[in-house]
């Protein structure tokens, strides 16, 4: 195990709690985070068949307000915002001008002139430098809300039963990728249904100091229902096995959302200019006619578990590249997501493999996701 | 956890037991096992293979990395334990016990293994 020489990482408001556990913490992003409390793989289970409970403090919260508020999201960011209801989110992207992708974001519209944009932990600082310059000549306020909310999240089908048991709000109500501000155990929160782990699910933002509060009450809730703590290690297979892509692995700046096979973020229909118009433009035509290379899911027929980095083969060629890989507790076999040539990403393409320290694996090209949820 | 006061160690974190007959048993310590979190895929040296002492010799997987598996010992493998190449989980389980990883004909042992108390305090757990 090594350590690379880095400032002294952040804890989350729940740091001490997460040590009394005896989670195993590890640096993510800067942030000092749980990687798990126990065995990866039964925290992952508990979330595809009953509850979890992850702290995710390490989200970059942003709020912009104003009255230009939707204008300014509408040209910052490839989505069209202002189209979003109040009480309502959308997964979208910010791009640079050439179409590269600077993070993946949720945003949420709080109020007719009111959103809160979540970036990933490691773009935070970029998302936030990039929306205070694009805002220069709207009449809206871009402000770095990242110390005012802890985050935690209640993933899997227990979930609106938990919560229910300590709220009024009407989760019923409550639609996918949807927030409204309430009281969970006393606690004031915007309660969202959203989450990265492919179940139902809720993300409550709180203050920090009532962050413990709401932990200690979630756990009791949750306990008769099978509710555990869960680490960013279950929390990034389950994402794995949901299809979901993850910043600095699935997209990064290199590639645009239609390299990404995400194109459908992108709103062309919007009116006026927004970052990457034209660009992005030239990346559609180009993904349609041409697509260099397609994300595809793979599936082991072994067991050795492929890892971001590795070569995608066929016929002795490298035709693609791991993007991310971990054996699926749900699938039980190695699964990974990757970038491949055209010509090999067909689902069911024969002689696709994976390049696992020197030997060549065999691999089945399957269409992603990996695991749907029944609804 | 504590570590085995029969059993000696290496700083790659393998355990060695004292030889019967000559025959040694291998595997990776409980501290390693927590380190390395819940192990999905052991490749371990076969029958007949001459092992080197701190020399890779097999590798373990878990859900977030690849690890390499030292030998302890030098000597040739006399047995490499089938129930942890099917259920993997054993090293995380029963480290010391059922999830042992192979035996070996020690030819040799290095001389800087660590007692119990000596490995403890290296590992810091």
């Amino acid at each position: 195990m090594s350590s690379t020489a880095s400032p002294a990482p952040r804890r989350t408001a729940l740091d001490a709690l997460h040590r009394s556990l005896g989670a195993t913490m590890t640096d993510f992003a800067g942030w000092d985070m749980p990687l798990r409390y126990g065995s990866e793989r039964d925290e992952h289970t508990a979330v595809r068949t009953k509850a979890g409970l992850f702290d995710l403090s390490h989200m970059g919260e942003i709020t912009v307000t104003g009255p230009q508020a939707a204008a300014l999201l509408d040209y910052a960011l490839v989505g069209h915002l202002s189209t979003v209801g109040v009480g309502r989110a959308r997964y979208t992207m910010i791009c640079r001008a050439d179409g590269g992708i600077l993070d993946d974001l949720i945003v949420y519209r709080l109020r007719e002139a009111e959103y809160m944009v979540v970036a990933n932990a490691s773009n935070a600082q970029v998302v936030l430098d990039a929306l205070t310059e694009r805002a220069a000549g709207f009449d809206a306020e871009v402000r770095d809300d990242r110390d005012a909310y802890a985050l935690l999240a209640v993933q899997g089908p227990e979930s609106p039963g938990i919560l229910k048991s300590l709220t009024d709000a009407d989760l019923d109500g409550l639609k996918y990728y949807a927030g409204l501000p309430g009281t969970v155990a006393g606690v004031p929160a915007l309660i969202a249904r959203t989450g990265y782990t492919g179940e139902d699910g809720f993300e409550l933002f709180v203050a920090p100091a009532d962050a413990e509060r709401l932990w200690q009450a979630l756990t009791g809730a949750g306990a008769a229902a099978g509710l555990v703590p869960c680490g960013l290690s279950c929390r990034d297979t389950l994402r794995l096995e949901a299809g979901m892509p993850l910043y600095g692995h699935e997209l990064s700046t290199s590639l645009t959302p239609f390299d990404a096979g995400l194109g459908r973020v992108v709103k062309f229909d919007k009116e006026g200019d927004f970052v990457g118009r034209e660009a992005l433009a030239e990346a559609a035509d180009r993904a349609r006619e041409k697509a260099p290379r397609v994300l595809v899911g793979l599936v082991a027929e072994g067991r050795r578990v492929p890892r971001a980095g590795y070569p995608v083969v066929a016929g002795g060629e490298v035709v693609g590249e791991v993007t991310s890989g971990a054996p699926s507790p749900t699938l039980g076999k190695p699964v990974a997501m990757a970038y491949v040539d055209a010509a090999h990403a067909a689902p069911g393409t024969p002689g696709v493999g994976v390049d696992i320290r020197g030997s060549h694996e065999p691999y089945e090209v399957v269409a992603l996701p990996f695991y749907k949820r029944r609804k | 956890m504590s570590n085995p006061q029969q059993l000696r160690y290496s700083k790659e974190h393998e355990w060695l037991s004292a030889a019967e007959d000559g025959v040694a048993t291998v595997g990776i310590t409980e501290h390693a096992a927590n380190a390395l979190g819940d192990v999905v895929y052991v490749q371990l040296p076969e029958v007949g293979d001459t092992v080197t002492a701190g020399e890779t010799c097999g590798e373990l997987e878990s859900t977030k990395s690849v690890s390499d598996l030292y030998s302890p010992v030098t000597g040739e493998v006399v047995e490499a334990n089938q129930d942890v190449v099917d259920d993997p989980a054993l090293v995380n389980s029963a480290p010391f016990e059922g999830g042992w990883l192979f035996k070996v004909r020690v030819a040799q042992e290095p001389a800087d293994l660590l007692t119990a108390d000596e490995y403890t305090e290296f590992s810091g757990s």
